[in-house]
């Protein structure tokens, strides 16, 4: 059963790497659905997995965006300066291959690293709270980051930023963004898959399970919450670093902290899929993006509205998932799918 | 931020002018911080939703005004319209999730707030509104202090409000029902009483507030679609502060708020009145959160 989960596995990979050679008009949302399928696994990590239910993980997205778009600048131009001129004024800023690689190859650490280091602070001074009183201060959070990004005139304020320019050499970067997003996403599923056959994960099931036995039990729930917290902003951030040059600007609000859009989004992608499993993400990611698509070209206007309302419906409606569904109707399937 | 921290040591007046604006408006924060306690300790659900309220009682206020309205009706008309829109919604929506856990509860309510949001901005537009009364201002201090008269009636009609609220809540059939269902669901149900139309009341009372507030809001201050949620947080953060069920601690914790959000905006900058807000709620859960851990508990 495993060498054909594998095989499949494998085989949905390899007809993503084709995919853009044959049908290259939907590169750019087949880029978003891998970066919203790393959205949905690192939400599921802590939400599901852990049963802390974070509304504030666009923080880390968004810090990984703005650290990678500042390294990527500031090795070059002064970062004041540049975003002082918004691509305008007497100074033209513009960037060779070289220094765009060079930006990129350290701004994509940058951001991860960066993202993962706030996971560390803000984890060890947040996670102590359970339940509610987690999803409320996480969502102030979010909204609070977005906002301090809005007022910092340093990075633009509520103008947004512009990460580097690609040199004009380099007119098949959108290519290689859809590359990278697709590799982040496989890795990610790799390591959670590999986490989640480890003692970590059931360190951080009996977290979620009951929190007070699983601490008398002898786990440092502390320092497990915020390990599991930093791993998720790992990659959080990277995919955060990936999208703000994907979407070549950074509105600070809509783009870099979007609280009310990929924010909810994660959560509802997890759930739709199924919370607490390695596949439901995934399935909740695909499902989500092609229902957000159609919405897009068949409730143009309303798609907002639209996805307000399926928010509320999921959540009522169909809280145990993709997954759990199909594991209510057919048990012996699910186990056997290695579920 | 250090010259404008100067100029209020410097210039009291100014100070004292930024305090008071403050207290007026955090009257309006008060009472939707009571309407979200209520439904908390009742229904025992956190509405997210809750600042979407606000802001649409101050469109139903400007749709009035539009027609030709005094905004002072806008007050209990708002009121109205949302007490039968919460109904509406609970009757919808949260009567299925009263029993859920509260998880489930926070991410619907907050389901609920973007599809307002983005109701109200297709309905309405995005920009920024106001209804206007047409009041003047009054100057204190040599005219350093200036106080919009309608915020001075916003604030009366807000504690106005709260007094109804309380004689409601105390005296009425249905009021002592609420009470008594807060205290014990289950045995409230054993002398007779309907709980689950004493949540959809409770419910639509805090919307009708909440409403009501909105009415306030734009008349005094000014509304657009996207603003709801620091309504919401800021009624959270009182709520937190006060405690459930302490009245007094709502009202104190409601102006101080208002007055501390207004003196930081004048000296952090106004681009950063929002941010000092989240901030604020993050400061205060994690100040609360450890001030309990060194007693082994937590906010749970």
């Amino acid at each position: 059963m495993r060498a054909v989960r594998i095989a499949t596995y494998l085989a949905l990979l390899a007809a993503a790497a084709v995919a853009p050679m044959f049908v290259p008009e939907y590169q750019t949302q087949l880029t978003d659905l891998f970066l919203f399928i790393v959205f949905a696994l690192t939400w599921d990590l802590v939400g599901g997995q852990m049963g802390y239910n974070s509304f504030g993980n666009v923080l880390f997205f968004g810090i990984g965006m703005y650290a990678c778009a500042v390294t990527q600048v500031g090795l070059v131009y002064d970062v004041g300066a540049y975003n002082a001129a918004r691509g305008g004024g007497a100074t033209v800023f513009t960037f060779d291959v070289g220094q765009y690689v060079q930006g990129l190859a350290i701004g994509l650490p940058a951001g991860a690293i960066l993202a993962a280091l706030a996971a560390v602070v803000v984890g060890g001074l947040v996670l102590g709270m359970r339940g509610q009183y987690f999803a409320v201060c996480t969502l102030g959070l979010g909204f609070a980051a977005g906002e301090i990004a809005n007022g910092w005139e340093w990075l633009g304020a509520g103008s947004g930023m512009v990460p580097a320019t690609p040199p004009s050499e380099m007119a098949d970067i959108k290519l290689f963004y859809y590359y990278l997003s697709l590799g982040l996403a496989a890795v990610t599923f790799v390591v959670l898959s590999w986490l989640y056959t480890t003692r970590f994960a059931l360190a951080i099931n009996a977290i979620r399970d009951d929190e007070d036995k699983a601490e008398a039990m002898g786990h440092l729930t502390t320092t497990i919450k915020v390990t599991a917290w930093t791993i998720s902003a790992f990659f959080l951030g990277i995919a955060g670093a990936i999208y703000g040059n994907v979407r070549g600007f950074i509105d600070p609000i809509d783009v870099a902290f979007p609280s009310a859009t990929i924010g909810v989004w994660m959560i509802l992608m997890a759930i739709l899929g199924g919370k607490g499993t390695i596949i439901g993400p995934v399935i909740g990611a695909i499902i989500f993006q092609i229902t957000k698509e159609l919405f897009w070209i068949y409730l143009l206007g309303w798609q907002r509205v639209a996805l307000g309302l399926l928010i509320v419906l999921i959540v009522v409606f169909f809280p145990q998932g993709i997954v759990g569904w199909v594991r209510e109707r057919r048990p012996r399937a699910v186990s056997a799918a290695g579920q | 931020m250090l010259d404008n921290l100067n100029i209020l040591i410097a210039a009291p007046p100014i100070t004292v002018d930024l305090v008071v604006n403050g207290i007026l408006i955090g009257a309006i924060f008060a009472l939707a911080a009571y309407g979200m306690a209520l439904v908390w300790g009742v229904v025992k659900i956190i509405n997210i939703s809750q600042g979407e309220y606000v802001i649409l009682g101050g469109y139903v206020t400007i749709v009035l005004t539009e027609n030709g309205v005094h905004p002072l009706f806008g007050v209990p008309a708002a009121a109205l319209v949302l007490g039968v829109l919460g109904w509406l919604i609970y009757r919808l929506v949260i009567h299925r999730i009263v029993d859920r856990d509260m998880f489930t509860s926070l991410l619907a309510t907050y389901g609920i707030a973007i599809l307002l949001q983005q109701l109200m901005n297709t309905a309405f537009g995005g920009e920024v509104r106001i209804a206007d009364a047409g009041l003047g201002t009054r100057f204190l201090f040599g005219g350093i202090v200036a106080i919009a008269e309608i915020k001075i009636i916003a604030f009366a009609l807000a504690a106005v409000l709260a007094g109804v609220l309380i004689w409601f809540l105390k005296r009425s059939r249905t009021g002592q029902a609420i009470r008594a269902t807060a205290q014990n669901p289950r045995a409230a149900r054993v002398v007779g009483i309907d709980t689950d139309r004493i949540y959809a009341a409770t419910f639509a009372l805090n919307t009708a507030i909440c409403g009501a507030a909105g009415a306030l809001v734009a008349m005094a201050y000014t509304i657009h679609p996207y603003i709801g949620l620091a309504y919401t947080i800021r009624s959270f953060m009182i709520v937190v502060v006060a405690g459930l069920g302490n009245l007094a601690g709502v009202i104190v914790a409601g102006l101080g708020l208002g007055a501390a959000e207004n003196v930081a905006a004048f000296v952090l900058g106004t681009q950063y009145q929002l941010a000092f807000t989240f901030s604020l709620l993050v400061v205060v859960l994690v100040v609360r959160n450890w001030r309990l851990a060194r007693r082994r508990e937590y906010l749970k």
